[in-house]
């Protein structure tokens, strides 16, 4: 792509870049393809998911009349139905909707400290990446909540059937482990946790990045640099965050 | 290296690519609340899964295209990061004619115990 880097006589040849490649510098280029990295694994997870549930029977009745059970693969609505400080109302999909908000609002944000960033505007660089810190924290704080319901589980259980030696049991199970679920299927709690709990981490690690970057703003280090690419490179990880979300919101809470 | 991409300040301040990250923000907003208004209305089933699908391609466009500015970054580097993921439309092609597979293999081995 770049010839511009050709040697002269018989010199040994210096790799020393030169034009940079597709215009990206060095820093934004190795982000774009540790991100495409992590959509693979994104998407071996989600895809993972999709076989799961293809293989297990799908509830074939009435949505008005469905009951959990662990022969069948649950309609996530029914499973997701709780909202903070609203204790027995039926909510459905209301407080992933809000999570769902907050980090969108959050990538908002973030893209605006980056166009701070451009025009050197140090003082918004500060106050927008303070709000997407805030709404980082805050999405990983509604997640908690979430785990926190989907492992405690519903004020009645629900009875779970198995087959042991050759005859069916039946047990009233309280929330969902890896081990045992009262929602469906044990693997339905496996995928909620590995897939949530895996973009979560991610969320964690954009917080870090997100408050180190802060960090450099307010004491002007990247002032000096006379450069707010770093925010740039940290606002591709964020938003990329945000992205996984909008497929994971899709396929495991709406789907 | 680090010079190369600042101070090249816009001459109106930034403020019509401003413009575009709120007109981006009310897109994205408008299509998940109408994710959530065909979750409770549409009956499910091919046609609702496959609007769903739709809508969720179309935010994505947004997120990467505006968001993460890739629209305007050069054709090669926007070729390099879409043609990969063609790979996973692969894997999911594979894995859900898997899936069907593996419950047929159940139900008839249920069917003989």
């Amino acid at each position: 792509m770049a010839s511009t880097v050709t040697s002269t006589s018989g010199e040994p040849k210096l790799w020393l870049g030169g034009v940079e490649p597709m215009k990206a510098s060095y820093g934004k280029l190795m982000m774009w393809f540790f991100l495409i990295s992590d959509t693979f694994t994104f998407s071996a997870l989600l895809v993972s998911y999709g076989l799961i549930r293809f293989s297990f029977p799908a509830y074939s009745g009435e949505v008005a009349d469905f009951a959990f059970s662990n022969l069948y693969w649950p309609i996530p609505e029914k499973v997701f139905a709780a909202v903070p400080f609203l204790h027995g109302v039926y909510l459905p999909l209301v407080f992933v909707g809000i999570m769902t908000f907050i980090l969108i609002f959050s990538s908002v944000t973030m893209v605006l400290a980056v166009e701070a960033g451009h025009r050197m505007d140090r003082k918004n660089v500060e106050k927008y990446l303070l709000w997407t810190l805030l709404g980082g924290i805050t999405f990983l704080g509604c997640q908690a909540w979430e785990w926190a319901h989907f492992i405690h589980g519903t004020d009645e259980g629900s009875v779970v059937k198995e087959l042991i030696n050759g005859q069916w049991i039946e047990r009233t199970v309280f929330g969902a482990s890896l081990k045992e679920n009262q929602y469906g299927p044990v693997p339905f709690a496996d995928l909620f946790f590995f897939i949530t709990g895996f973009h979560g981490t991610h969320v964690f690690s954009g917080v870090i990045l997100n408050y180190l970057i802060f960090y450099r703003t307010s004491t002007g280090f990247y002032d000096r640099r006379g450069s707010y690419e770093m925010v740039e490179k940290v606002g591709l990880y964020w938003h990329f965050v945000d992205l996984v979300w909008v497929f994971v919101f899709t396929f495991f809470y709406l789907v | 290296m680090a010079d190369s991409h600042s101070h090249h300040i816009p001459a109106d301040g930034g403020a019509a690519q401003r413009k575009v990250i709120w007109k981006t923000f009310w897109i994205l907003l408008i299509l998940t609340g109408l994710e959530f208004l065909i979750a409770f209305t549409m009956h499910h089933g091919v046609l609702r899964i496959s609007i769903f699908v739709g809508m969720t391609i179309v935010k994505a466009f947004y997120i990467v295209g505006e968001f993460m500015h890739l629209k305007h970054e050069t054709k090669s580097l926007i070729w390099t990061i879409l043609v990969p993921c063609v790979l996973v439309l692969w894997l999911l092609v594979a894995l859900m004619v898997e899936g069907g597979s593996i419950f047929q293999e159940v139900q008839v081995f249920k069917f003989f115990n």
